[in-house]
């Protein structure tokens, strides 16, 4: 039995603590000792970016860094995009448009998304295409992502 | 159905070919939707697979004591734990799912255990020692049928085979009609020509996950990710030697399928651990072995031989189509033998296959399983011919274009089908008159996929409210729960947002075919209308009842119980919620109910136009522009439909350009990784444009198609052609990855 980590973190905003093995990813974590299972492991490798979360506003694979790595940092997840009852302009046009067929890969295209337009709010189409690279989705062929995201851009703009 | 169910003469509707919102949008927009995964159980063990690193090796000796005397291990299963005496598919399956006595294939499940948590799994995986003895092995399909290849299963064929053929060839398929020799013999350019595809693997991005409890009474539970929750039932109850109606499977939702998740794979090995741990177990599968072991498509080495006069008449056709579908014999040969030539309408035509077993995993579905290579192949003979001959590529597939009434290649009459009008939204579509740059090429394809009907049951249950439920047993794989709701509430005239439609488990519903075949919207679509139609004619007879009159005087109209007319008396409207609101006092319960096996799934054609830019300098190919035509019979939900198109025809950019098995002369998979096997992703394309054509389905209440393959046909094809047209060589091989276009170019250059 390898030593276990105790560890402190911020998830969506609240205060968690956990114990993990030194060899426990921190989407393992999420997804196995908080319950947090919208962020989804696709490969284990960081080629899918379907566990896709922030930590301290950076875009990271939740299956490439380790539990213990989380000590002290601002975690966010898929489950907190929406505040309260109220979705994310990107979620609502993500439904609309129908950007999601299976949705296994929707989590970490839209915390991939929102980090993309809070840092680049008039992102180009190449921009976009690029930004989610990392995103793999195999139903959709990625046209009506792209719009959702551009679109949503575009709404957001307006409305700030 | 019979076909004057049809409503030929209905042009509008109030909720078909609208887009709401699908009812599991939030769902999967928040985090919330529960994928395979994403389950637990109270006591739950988490269970690994020890795959073969093999290609071929007798198993000589499994040691588990090391690993059953490890921390928190709580089972190991080998296949000695599963039921004896099965035959046919039943132990084809079983044999994949955990060897025998020889590993066929390098992934090969040989053992699993299950322990308290995952890493004690893992750490005790290491610790089970397996003997091997490697034996040849042969992964390549020309080579498995050659003189002298390793013998896969010796006496594997079915009886079909040609005498004096390698035991490795397992099954036949020979069909066609009229006499291509004669034909070859009027044409002006005949062509022959040999293509190859590597396998691909249908990528979605959930691996296979379940969650399974058994007790040693044999019944059990099990929550899956599956296309056919029905079907993993019946195959886990066989292997594990229960009765079917013990165990109780429910569907999860589901991280993409494309046919790979039809087939089982990991199911039956929860099961058997649960059953000998008397706990719940959860088994997910690693991407590597999600690659490594389940269903990769059938590599495909195929040769053509068309005849054409210089007006671009084709006089003949024939194809071989060699297909492997791994250590099994399944490979759809037929399939690829039979959807050839269907686009068009030949006098000629001889198609033949061979089904050869090889050191690979057991195939699964893709989309169109076995078309795409195909059209690939011929697609390729008629551009190289239009080329040769001076024509308009589209212009010659109208010219020969299977319409209403033609023979099929592969047998029967066309009914009412819609390629012609594909052809024609093509030939006029702005994409194809755009001009090209220097450096780029536009090819253009044609797909057919026959469609499925399919064992199907539906119930629809209305509520007090005056609103509905249905359940249905198709698993959602692309939306279906919303055109089931649209098509429910265009029958009982109550809003698309007072239906919900939910994915029955086994135990609550009748038996469902998988979702396969582009079945669900037309097959159990077909059943929520007649489901509906059921509960319709009740509440009728209860307004009937009400007013005193004949239920054949009542008619139903925009949610509400009419009489039929001055003489069946007057009498206000009745609602929907007035029914429902007093049916316990009226006679009990409403529900509809519909099952049949529906036989007019209706083909399906496609047309697609692409352009691309080949840089000579690395071999790159960029899609520039992408243009999908599709017959889609009725469109329920036209933003669905679309989503198809897109998803089927960056799929086959996939497979046109990059993504293959590439297995090392040891037999192993070298890119058992998203990293390797590469996918498109969002920087490699442009938006994909949409065409819906709508002739409708004659098989079908509203008209409706199957969609969700056919956009898969074309795309190898029309990739290949446009490729070929822009770096002046033809693309015999696919995918055209960047080296083999260099070396095509490089022997191009060197004449």
């Amino acid at each position: 039995m390898s030593k276990k980590f105790h560890v402190s973190t911020t998830v969506n905003g609240d205060p968690v603590e956990f114990l993990c093995d030194s060899r426990e990813t921190v989407l393992d974590v999420l997804r196995d000792r908080l319950s947090l299972t919208g962020a989804k492991e696709g490969c284990g490798t960081g080629d899918c970016g379907a566990c896709s979360i922030t930590v301290d506003d950076r875009l990271v694979c939740a299956c490439l860094m380790l539990g213990a790595e989380a000590e002290g940092k601002s975690i966010e997840t898929v489950e907190g995009i929406a505040a309260g009852e109220d979705l994310h302009p990107l979620q609502k046009r993500f439904i609309e448009y129908a950007a999601l067929q299976c949705g296994i890969c929707t989590p970490g295209i839209l915390v991939a998304a929102k980090n993309l337009l809070e840092k680049h709010p008039d992102p180009t189409e190449e921009q976009v295409r690029y930004w989610l690279a990392g995103n793999l989705c195999r139903c959709t062929g990625y046209d009506k992502i792209i719009r959702a995201v551009m679109d949503t851009a575009a709404e957001m703009r307006e409305a700030s | 159905m019979a076909r004057d169910e049809f409503e030929a003469e209905r042009t509008t509707y109030n909720f078909v070919g609208t887009r709401p919102d699908r009812p599991d949008g939030i769902d999967k927009v928040t985090g919330r939707a529960r994928f395979g995964a994403d389950m637990t159980a109270p006591g739950m063990l988490h269970a690994v697979i020890l795959r073969s690193p093999h290609a071929h090796a007798k198993i000589v000796k499994i040691d588990t004591s090391k690993a059953e005397a490890a921390p928190g291990v709580k089972a190991i299963v080998t296949r000695a734990d599963f039921a004896d005496g099965l035959d046919g598919e039943n132990w084809n399956i079983l044999e994949n799912v955990m060897a025998g006595d020889t590993a066929l294939y390098d992934g090969h499940a040989v053992c699993a255990l299950a322990a308290t948590s995952m890493l004690e799994a893992r750490d005790a995986a290491k610790l089970v020692e397996i003997e091997y003895e490697r034996i040849p092995h042969v992964t390549d399909v020309d080579k498995a049928m050659a003189p002298g290849a390793p013998v896969i299963r010796e006496g594997a064929d079915d009886g079909s085979v040609p005498a004096g053929m390698h035991p490795n060839v397992v099954r036949y398929h020979e069909s066609g009609h009229g006499d291509v020799e004669a034909g070859f013999a009027k044409a002006d350019l005949v062509l022959e020509e040999t293509f190859k595809t590597e396998a691909t693997h249908q990528g979605y991005i959930e691996p296979h996950a379940c969650l399974g409890h058994m007790g040693t009474d044999g019944k059990g539970e099990l929550w899956c990710c599956t296309q056919g929750h029905w079907n993993v039932q019946k195959v886990c109850a066989a292997l594990l030697g229960t009765e079917t109606s013990a165990l109780r499977v429910t569907a999860s939702e589901i991280g993409g399928g494309f046919g790979g998740k039809t087939a089982v794979f990991i199911e039956p090995v929860a099961l058997a651990l649960s059953r000998k741990a008397n706990r719940p177990v959860k088994l997910v599968m690693p991407r590597a072995d999600v690659f490594r072991a389940t269903g990769p498509t059938s590599p495909a080495s195929m040769d053509i031989k068309i005849g054409m006069t210089k007006d671009g008449t084709i006089t003949a056709a024939k194809g071989v189509f060699r297909l492997s579908g791994g250590a099994f014999p399944e490979a759809p040969m037929e399939f690829s033998a039979m959807c050839a030539f269907a686009c068009y309408d030949l006098e000629n035509v001889l198609q033949m296959g061979y089904d050869v077993m090889s050191n690979r995993p057991k195939q699964a579905a893709y989309r169109a399983p076995g078309a795409p290579m195909a059209a690939f192949a011929v697609e390729s003979v008629l551009d190289e011919m239009c080329n040769q001959l001076g024509l308009d590529p589209l212009e010659v597939r109208l010219k020969n274009a299977a319409k209403t009434g033609s023979k099929a290649s592969y047998g029967p009459r066309f009914d009412q089908i819609g390629l012609v009008e594909t052809l024609e939204a093509a030939i006029n579509h702005p994409h194809y008159k755009a001009p090209l740059a220097e450096g780029q090429g536009r090819g253009v394809a044609c797909g057919f996929w026959f469609n499925h009907g399919g064992e199907t049951s539906v119930s629809l249950m209305l509520s007090e409210d005056g609103t509905a439920q249905i359940a249905v047993g198709t698993p959602d794989i692309g939306g279906s729960r919303a055109s089931m709701a649209l098509m429910a509430a265009e029958v009982l005239g109550i809003p698309y947002e007072n239906i919900r439609c939910v994915i029955a488990d086994t135990s609550s519903l009748g038996y469902n075919e998988i979702s396969h075949g582009s079945r669900v919207t037309y097959a159990s679509g077909l059943a929520t209308i007649k489901a509906a139609k059921d509960a319709v004619n009740r509440m009728c007879q209860r307004a009937a009842a009400k007013w005193g009159i004949d239920p054949d005087a009542v008619y139903w109209e925009d949610g509400y119980a009419k009489p039929s007319g001055p003489n069946a008396g007057e009498f206000d409207p009745m609602h929907i919620t007035e029914i429902t609101a007093n049916m316990g006092a009226t006679g009990g319960p409403i529900n509809g109910h519909f099952e049949a096996t529906p036989e007019g799934a209706g083909v399906s054609f496609g047309t697609h136009i692409v352009d691309a830019e080949v840089d000579p300098e690395t071999g790159h190919t960029k899609i520039l522009r992408y243009t999908v035509v599709q017959d889609a019979g009725k469109a329920v939900h036209p933003t669905y439909v679309e989503g198809q198109y897109q998803g089927g025809a960056v799929q086959g950019i996939g497979w046109a350009l990059n993504e293959e098995y590439i297995y090392g002369e040891d037999g192993s998979l070298q890119n058992a990784l998203f990293l390797d096997y590469r996918v498109p992703v969002a920087s490699d394309l442009p938006m994909i444009d949409t065409v819906i054509v709508e002739v409708p389905n004659p098989g079908h209440p509203f008209g409706v198609r199957g969609v969700g393959e056919t956009g898969i046909v074309p795309p190898l094809a029309a990739i290949a052609n446009a490729v070929s047209n822009a770096a002046g060589v033809r693309m015999r091989q696919l995918p055209a990855s960047p080296p083999r276009i260099l070396a095509a170019l490089k022997d191009r250059d060197a004449g």
